[in-house]
């Protein structure tokens, strides 16, 4: 197999080459150069350099801590003038109209959870059933061209997304419901449901894959079908790793963008009569990407975004770490390193 | 009550069903756009200027726009992202401070990415007077990319066995040496794919952009980091919803362009790992 | 035995809070093979592992007592621990390359010691294949992947690659455990050829081994040293009833 191992040689080189640019990107003199003489300086040198890489890696790692820090500093450092700039009253109000110095972000917040909550009603029973589908009972050729695809619409960009829904899904709504715009509530939901779909499919799916075998034969021991054993053992046995699904498509939900500022019509009314959903509406998110690009730096609206910015991070921070928990406490349970 | 095998065959019919409704939507997207737009991507589209309020000629600006902001985000967050793997995966033990990095981690990843805009734009574009710009953008970028990197290229360093490092180690290597010579190498696939992922989102991201980079209509290239530049997804935003009488084929033909760009670095990350993945030795 | 190359004193060793070594005396000659034997979970692996201080990489463990080379203490402050793994080589129970080709196996070792100079690489890769037996079945291929060899070849490579750095101690875990007769015979014959030059501490995968290779021999018995004789002594004339007990199979 000649050409084999000239392949071969050809990826170790690239792989070597590769490797010495990542140490060279990193500022670092490749170890091999310190190390050409093995006397006790070599030695010593070879210390330094380990002592050195160390450090550096160490603080690489160490860094992202920092990040998270920088980012909420400078969100407090722009958003917290609005909370002495405007009364709390006028905040937690039901409107948000900034050229009138109204501040309300009632309608903003009860948008946001509206439009989560229901992209998530409808992504949830989707969601898990096609993850109970590719990891119970679909055939191998069917997992291979289901994967892929929920890999491309995790690939698709939500500017995209959103640019279909004003185009296809809107007009669609509008002309079942006879309304006066399909930019609504559902058809957001309906465009987060589907970005919110490959983060809880994934999820599930490796839930559902820690399963263990034993039990789902005990399951078909005891004369229950596969589709009981599914939904009355596998299942509740993954619930808590479904339950992570969920938090973490709920994270993803809240925090998108532009696909809900170009889809559910922005309108910022509280969402609470019994047609909410089907009526625009106008998510944090939204409001920010909309509206940061107009105001003068330093003034009250622009901290009140700030502000905004401030409680979606907060959110998104609780969300997460309730995730995250049960992450580490899986991770403890397995003994891992 | 139903025969229960009636009932289980009804219920994989359901899935079935199910699996469809998430897949088709996906075809159906993907497909209308590639037919809609093909007509408008030519030659002339990708490579002139655009003219006539963006109307009329190209989008070259905002393609070069973005693939400049992903050369700046990649440098960025490279180094930052695999170094961090590196401690995790071959340095950190199981401190407080490790569980602090992991946490840290985790919500960088769950951060709107317009939170991440508001971050640039405080930070990069007013605090330390970038302007709106590639460097600010891509460095906002780089920031929100680092996660996807390190959780994924510090899975590819977990997976190469344990007893290479021992080897190793026992041959008289440091650890470094032994990340240098076979950890890094042996991870190196798992790496670029993740890191192909993460420039990916990048990529198609708006908000992030919006208030750091973008210039709305700037029909000439940037002449340094410190300029604005047009983007792709910025302006498939901008012309979609922010200019009216856009003819629809410039629309389409825009969402086509982004879309191409981002599932063909889709489909090579996809392409790495499974070559890789079959030919590896171990 | 005042000039035994390496000293165990009174060694103890736990992980996690479970005692792996107790209070292990055990003093190693130069140029010749000591086995290292008993039943599983004995300690003896622990033992190897602590000669070159490979447990060094382990969380979580304790240990008392002193190992000395050549009378240094190798676990005093400020020794160069890279430096000792060149002078006390280690080969593991199960063969496994490098990824890569043969001849970057071989040379690994001297490479990270940082030898450079190709002619001297060369030189090392001859000597180390030959004394690990393998140069006359590999010289022809040193560039294909070194996963491509047999079972037998590999663990041959593997001593190949840890003479490489012509270390003064060869640590061998069980290697032969995964091999067939054919090749386990290579391997002890190329081990007899090896501790003219080198000191070899070697647990055998069974007793018969250890009874063909074993210039001194010691019986570890969950974690203590039952007793050391030389020679085939042991197996013949074991003077503790429990040794008695396992070379006769009435173990258990």
């Amino acid at each position: 197999m000649p050409t084999n191992q000239g392949k071969r040689g050809t990826f170790a080189r690239i792989t070597r080459a590769l490797t010495s640019l990542v140490t060279l990107c990193s500022g670092m003199t490749p170890l091999s150069e310190a190390m050409t003489q093995t006397d006790k300086s070599g030695v010593s040198r070879t210390r330094w350099v380990e002592f050195a890489i160390e450090g550096a890696i160490r603080l690489l790692g160490f860094s992202t801590i920092g990040f998270v820090l920088l980012i909420f500093l400078f969100l407090l450092r722009e958003g917290l003038p609005i909370f002495y700039e405007v009364p709390l009253g006028n905040l937690f109000g039901t409107r948000w109209y900034p050229t009138f110095d109204l501040f309300g972000t009632l309608p903003l917040i009860l948008g946001s959870i509206l439009v989560t909550v229901t992209a998530i009603v409808i992504a949830l029973p989707l969601g898990v059933a096609t993850a109970v589908f590719v990891s119970e009972i679909a055939p191998h050729w069917a997992r291979e061209v289901l994967k892929p695809m929920i890999e491309v619409l995790a690939g698709i960009p939500s500017v995209v997304l959103g640019f279909f829904g004003m185009h296809f899904v809107a007009p669609v709504i509008r002309s079942i419901l006879g309304a006066p715009t399909g930019l609504t509530v559902f058809a957001g939901a309906l465009i987060l449901a589907y970005m919110a779909l490959p983060t809880i499919i994934s999820v599930a799916e490796d839930a559902l894959d820690t399963v263990p075998k034993s039990y789902r034969d005990a399951g078909l021991a005891m004369g229950a079908t596969q589709w009981q054993t599914i939904w009355k053992v596998v299942v509740p046995a993954a619930r808590s790793g479904i339950l992570m699904a969920v938090m973490l498509g709920m994270g993803r939900a809240i925090g998108e963008t532009m696909a809900v500022m170009m889809v559910t019509g922005n309108a910022a009314r509280v969402p609470l009569s019994l047609d909410s959903l089907f009526r625009p509406a106008r998510t944090m998110t939204a409001t920010i990407a909309a509206e940061m690009g107009e105001v003068a730096q330093g003034s009250t609206h622009y901290h009140a975004l700030f502000g905004i910015g401030i409680i979606l991070f907060l959110l998104t921070f609780l969300i997460n770490l309730t995730a995250a928990s049960a992450i580490f406490h899986k991770r403890r349970r397995g003994g891992l390193r | 009550m139903i025969d229960r095998f009636v009932a289980q065959r009804l219920g994989f019919a359901l899935l079935i069903l199910t699996a469809l409704v998430v897949i088709m939507p996906i075809l159906f997207v993907v497909g209308i756009i590639v037919a809609w737009g093909a007509s408008a991507v030519n030659w002339e589209f990708l490579s002139a200027m655009p003219s006539d309020g963006m109307k009329a000629g190209g989008i070259f600006p905002t393609i070069i726009g973005t693939l400049l902001l992903m050369l700046g985000t990649a440098m960025a967050s490279i180094p930052v992202g695999v170094g961090g793997a590196i401690y995790l995966a071959e340095y950190a033990r199981d401190t407080w401070l490790t569980r602090a990095i992991r946490l840290a981690i985790v919500n960088l990843a769950g951060i709107p990415s317009v939170v991440y805009g508001l971050f640039g734009l405080g930070l990069f574009v007013l605090f330390l007077q970038f302007g709106t710009s590639i460097a600010a953008g891509a460095l906002t970028l780089a920031i929100m990319t680092i996660p996807v990197i390190i959780s994924t290229a510090e899975e590819a360093l977990r997976a190469v066995p344990t007893e290479f490092r021992t080897i190793i180690a026992s041959l008289g290597g440091t650890r470094w040496q032994g990340i240098q010579r076979v950890v890094l190498p042996q991870a190196l696939p798992g790496i670029i794919t993740g890191i192909i992922l993460g420039l990916l989102r990048a990529a198609g991201e708006t908000a992030p952009i919006l208030f750091t980079v973008a210039a709305f209509y700037l029909p000439r290239l940037p002449q340094s980091p410190f300029d604005p530049t047009m983007a792709l997804p910025y302006h498939l935003y901008v012309i979609s919803t922010q200019v009216p009488g856009m003819p629809l084929e410039v629309q389409y033909g825009t969402a086509l362009v982004l879309l191409t760009l981002v599932l063909s670095m889709n489909l090579v990350a996809t392409v790495i790992r499974s070559y890789f993945r079959r030919r590896r030795q171990w | 035995m005042v000039d035994a190359k390496i000293r165990i004193q009174q060694l103890s060793y736990a992980y996690a809070g479970e005692e792996a070594l107790r209070n292990v005396t055990l003093d190693v000659q130069a140029n010749a093979i000591t086995a290292l034997f008993g039943p599983a979970g004995g300690g003896k692996t622990t033992l190897l592992r602590l000669i070159n201080r490979l447990n060094d990489l382990v969380e979580e463990t304790s240990m008392r007592g002193s190992i000395l080379l050549d009378g240094e203490d190798i676990y005093a402050p400020g020794t160069d621990v890279p430096e000792l793994r060149r002078r006390v080589g280690m080969v593991f129970a199960l063969p496994l390359p490098l990824p890569g080709t043969i001849r970057e196996n071989v040379v690994c070792g001297p490479q990270l010691a940082g030898v450079r100079d190709w002619a001297r690489l060369e030189e090392i890769l001859e000597r180390s294949l030959a004394q690990a037996a393998l140069w006359n079945e590999v010289k022809d291929r040193l560039d294909s992947p070194a996963i491509a060899l047999s079972g037998g070849q590999q663990q041959r490579l593997c001593i190949a690659r840890s003479l490489a750095l012509e270390p003064e101690v060869l640590l061998l875990d069980e290697p032969t455990s995964g091999l067939d007769p054919i090749s386990t015979g290579k391997v002890e014959e190329s081990l007899f050829e090896l501790k003219q030059q080198y000191t070899i501490v070697i647990v055998p995968h069974s007793v018969q081994q250890a009874a063909r290779v074993a210039d001194y021999a010691a019986f570890f018995l969950m974690g203590e040293l039952i007793e050391v004789q030389e020679g085939n002594q042991i197996f013949t004339t074991p003077r503790d009833q429990r040794t008695e007990d396992y070379v006769t199979g009435r173990f258990g």
